[in-house]
């Protein structure tokens, strides 16, 4: 099967037009960690002045071929070529120094220094910092100018929105000479508008002969704006196309490996009876910030509510809140017909006992405690349950039994209870985090960023299952920071900004354009 | 603490740690070698010192007691990822608990009940000790490491003032209480074998090995069969995972805490109840301060500090046979082996393991792979 595989690929690469002005190729990247295979004879040719886009699942070894590239790893065989030279990356240093810049999916900025500082930092133009810094912002301008990269010299970083701090990523590669650059999945933190933007950015650096790598999860945006895609599976680059040939559909066979479907199946329902009132909630966090500003919203039985937003505007401590980890402040939240008022006792605990399920939106921090075996991690919450123990002791053949079917129904991968969940591929992890919620039968479900560092073959799984749980009458509150997600899955959608909620919509006439005004607050509806 | 992912458990948890421990006998040979003694004699007068001479074994197992209760006490929690570093004045604490209730009772109440009453005593008083920088810990976020440490502190001081001043017997220079009646206490090993007919040379061990056995198991099954031990699991691993869960941060590091002290305490029924029959100045002797090495290296499970504690009992018995014999080999030689043990399987535990892996991938890589 993996010899096919590779055949597949080696055919597809030389079924492209040879070119000879490649600003970078791979030939035959192997690297390995322990007996994982990490990259396997990859081989990858970028021509000059093109984007060039990167897909693949969680582990199929994109960020390992891109750090390599990058000098962070040193690859155990294979040659990088150049603009046809063959050059030895072994350090980000010597990288840099080649033309080769990066901007990672978690910026790399200093939060308390200015947007000039930051940009400055590894090409301070002079010994003393005065003298270099005139140097710099000189040249840094006409950066800006020439690629309509839009940003306030003198912002503190931290005050800066995220779209800006991209922006400042970016202009800091072509400060220190960026020929090639890298974008690590650069439109997770933005919102639809601020993605556009990046974008046109991105296409007048390619006018002006900049080559890009853009790695991305995100279908439609390979299809928008990249020229060529190849997509890697299992450390393997499997094909290679040229964008305007290929569709989505094909991309996602080739990803997975398999034929998938993208497209949801809703249940239409009747939707039930008020089963969660939230009434004014305002929350502030250790800091003072008044993160929650008077949120009131109710959710009903069979119905999915969607939270839309981008990332830090408050989400998250409503789903803190709502889930009994935060103390309630101000307020009034109702559940199934129970009153939480502020500051009563509120916790994990209870807010399981009145029926209401949580899949948090960090699985790694939250909900798995990563070392322990599976089938520990399957009881994580509701370990005091009887059905699991008796008295002070747990019951574990019971706990295993239970496994076996979670794992089982809900296609964990592998099937096994001892293996240590942080073992296991996100994906996995989080279909194993859903399972379980979902097996204690809630009558509300909160869940956070389900497909966060989630591959394809699992999103559809878990799209599946929160369907099934929805026709069951459940009510589901949805958070995410995926517009495509909250539009295909919601019933309505609301749009939190800067902590309070800017808009209420019904999905079926939300466009994608209205949701991300609302989301970046310029539109209140 | 991560283990590697690479290399099998039996690598790891078996071989990795002989291959420290030979290392730290091969550096400590090197310095016994440079102050001009013969390190393969002085390995073999240790050996012969901890297991071959008459009662030699039953100071061996006399000391690995006192290791396993410090070691459990340190381990338990280390799995709530606290790091307790007031083993020693815990069970400093432990022996006033002993030494209050005998001095108190064994007048009045025969002396297998107060002997009953002390072993709680022991316990509940090490708790206190632990509680208390628990509570510290749990409530107003004082971190564990310092308040145990001043803890030790606090703990000498107090006994010194209680012997000197208070419970000191009177009319003596030593500050001891005085003895506790005869029928207080737990009996030693030899005299019970006696009563069963068997002749074993006298040595200090006695039934609080035993109660070290027991309290291994009752720790194993604590941590990893009952509901709370899964909760300070979980709460050790990720507090936001336990939070998540629904578990009680505070209150269980207060109950861990106290657990933890408790266990400490237990050494004051070895030293105190079965050997001294008094409370005296410094009986703990360091003790808790060497369980830390002792769960570090028994990796906090019960079987690896039993192990690990025998270890450290022979290495305490042996060496002071190894003072006897060379005149150039002092006390203090028989530390710094102990030290270097600590360091080769403490702090360099997973010095070996980048090689080991090498090693392993080349022999058995592919075949994993395949």
């Amino acid at each position: 099967m993996k010899n096919t595989e590779n055949r597949g690929g080696n055919e597809a690469i030389a079924s492209l037009p040879p070119s000879t002005e490649s600003a970078i190729e791979l030939k035959n990247i192997t690297k390995r960690f322990g007996h994982v295979v990490a990259n396997s004879d990859v081989n990858l040719k970028v021509r000059t002045g093109t984007i060039h886009g990167i897909v693949g699942e969680n582990g199929a070894g994109k960020s390992t071929l891109m750090n390599i590239l990058f000098g962070l790893y040193k690859p155990d065989s294979g040659m990088i070529f150049l603009n046809g030279q063959a050059v030895d990356v072994n350090s980000p240093e010597k990288s840099i120094a080649l033309g080769i810049g990066m901007v990672h999916q978690h910026f790399m900025l200093v939060p308390t220094f200015t947007v000039l500082e930051n940009a400055m930092l590894g090409n301070e133009g002079s010994m003393l910092l005065r003298s270099g810094e005139e140097v710099v912002l000189d040249r840094l301008k006409g950066l800006s100018n020439n690629y309509g990269l839009d940003v306030d010299f003198e912002a503190i970083i931290s005050d800066t929105p995220v779209g800006m701090q991209q922006r400042v990523e970016i202009l800091k590669a072509l400060n220190r000479g960026a020929k090639i650059l890298i974008l690590d999945e650069p439109t997770g933190v933005l919102t639809p508008q601020e993605t556009i933007g990046l974008f046109d950015i991105l296409r007048s650096l390619r006018e002006q002969g900049v080559t890009i790598i853009l790695i991305t999860h995100k279908l439609k945006e390979i299809m928008s704006i990249t020229d060529t895609v190849s997509v890697m599976r299992g450390g393997k680059v499997v094909a290679d196309f040229s964008t305007e040939k290929t569709s989505p559909e094909e991309l996602a066979e080739n990803m997975v490996g398999r034929k998938v479907l993208l497209s949801i199946k809703k249940p239409t329902l009747k939707v039930g009876k008020s089963v969660l009132e939230v009434k004014n909630v305002s929350h502030e966090s250790k800091d003072g910030v008044l993160v929650l500003k008077n949120i009131s919203f109710d959710l009903k039985e069979g119905e999915i509510l969607g939270i839309a937003g981008v990332a830090g505007n408050g989400q998250s401590e409503l789903l803190d809140i709502l889930s009994g980890i935060e103390t309630l402040q101000r307020g009034q939240i109702t559940v199934n017909d129970k009153t939480i008022l502020p500051f009563q006792d509120w916790n994990s605990k209870k807010a399981r006992e009145f029926g209401v399920a949580h899949v948090p939106e960090d699985r790694h921090k939250r909900g798995l405690v990563l070392p322990f075996h599976n089938y520990e991690n399957s009881i994580l919450g509701y370990h005091r349950n009887e059905d699991y123990s008796s008295g002070f002791l747990m019951d574990k053949r019971k706990i295993l039994n239970f496994v076996d079917e979670l794992v089982e129904n809900f296609d964990v991968r592998p099937r096994s209870s001892s293996i240590s969940s942080g073992k296991l591929s996100g994906g996995n992890q989080q279909k194993l985090v859903l399972a379980r919620e979902i097996e204690s039968n809630p009558n509300i479900l909160l869940v956070g960023q389900p497909t966060r560092g989630v591959d394809i073959g699992a999103i559809e799984r878990i799209y599946e299952d929160l369907m099934k749980l929805k026709s069951k009458g459940t009510a589901i509150l949805l958070v995410s920071v995926e517009l495509d997600e909250i539009m295909s899955l919601s019933d309505r959608i609301v749009v939190m900004n800067q902590g309070t909620i800017v808009g209420e919509t019904n999905s079926s006439n939300a466009t994608e354009l209205d949701l991300g005004k609302m989301m970046s607050g310029l539109e209140q509806v | 603490m991560s283990d590697s992912n690479i290399i099998p458990k039996w690598l790891s948890v078996g071989v990795i740690p002989l291959m420290n421990l030979f290392l730290a006998f091969c550096v400590s040979g090197l310095f016994i070698f440079f102050i001009g003694e013969n390190p393969f004699r002085a390995i073999f007068v240790m050996i012969k010192g901890a297991f071959y001479y008459p009662g030699a074994i039953g100071y061996t197992l006399y000391y690995t007691t006192n290791f396993i209760f410090t070691g459990l006490a340190v381990a338990l929690a280390f799995h709530a990822r606290l790091f307790n570093i007031g083993g020693e004045g815990q069970a400093y604490v432990g022996g006033l608990g002993v030494g209050l209730v005998c001095l108190i009772f064994d007048q009045h109440v025969v002396g297998f009940l107060v002997t009953i009453l002390a072993i709680l005593g022991s316990v509940i008083f090490g708790a206190i000790w632990g509680i208390i920088p628990g509570y510290l810990q749990a409530k107003r976020g004082s971190h564990i490491v310092i308040t145990t440490i001043m803890f030790n502190f606090i703990a000498a001081a107090l006994m010194v003032y209680l012997l000197v001043n208070i419970i000191i017997e009177p009319g003596q220079m030593s500050p001891e209480t005085r003895d506790f009646a005869s029928g207080v206490g737990l009996v030693q090993i030899h005299i019970l074998a006696k009563y069963l007919g068997l002749e074993m040379a006298m040595s200090p061990l006695n039934l609080s090995f035993i109660v070290a056995l027991t309290v291994s198991v009752g720790f194993w099954f604590l941590v990893w069969r009952t509901k709370f031990g899964y909760e300070v699991r979980s709460l050790g691993h990720s507090e936001t995972a336990a939070i998540y869960a629904g578990i009680k941060v505070s209150s269980t590091i207060i109950i861990v805490m106290a657990i933890s002290g408790g266990l400490a305490g237990l050494v004051a029924i070895n030293e105190l109840l079965g050997v001294h029959n008094k409370l005296l100045l410094g009986f703990t002797a360091g003790y808790g301060f060497t369980g830390i090495a002792v769960a570090l290296m028994g990796r906090n499970h019960p079987v690896g500090i039993f192990l690990a504690s025998l270890l450290f009992g022979a290495l305490y018995q042996g060496g002071t046979e190894l003072d006897f014999e060379f005149s150039s080999i002092t006390r203090e030689m028989v530390l710094l082996i102990q030290g270097l043990i600590i360091l080769f399987s403490g702090a360099l535990a997973y010095m070996l393991n980048p090689l080991v892996e090498r090693i392993y991938i080349k022999y058995y890589g592919n075949y994993n792979n395949a």
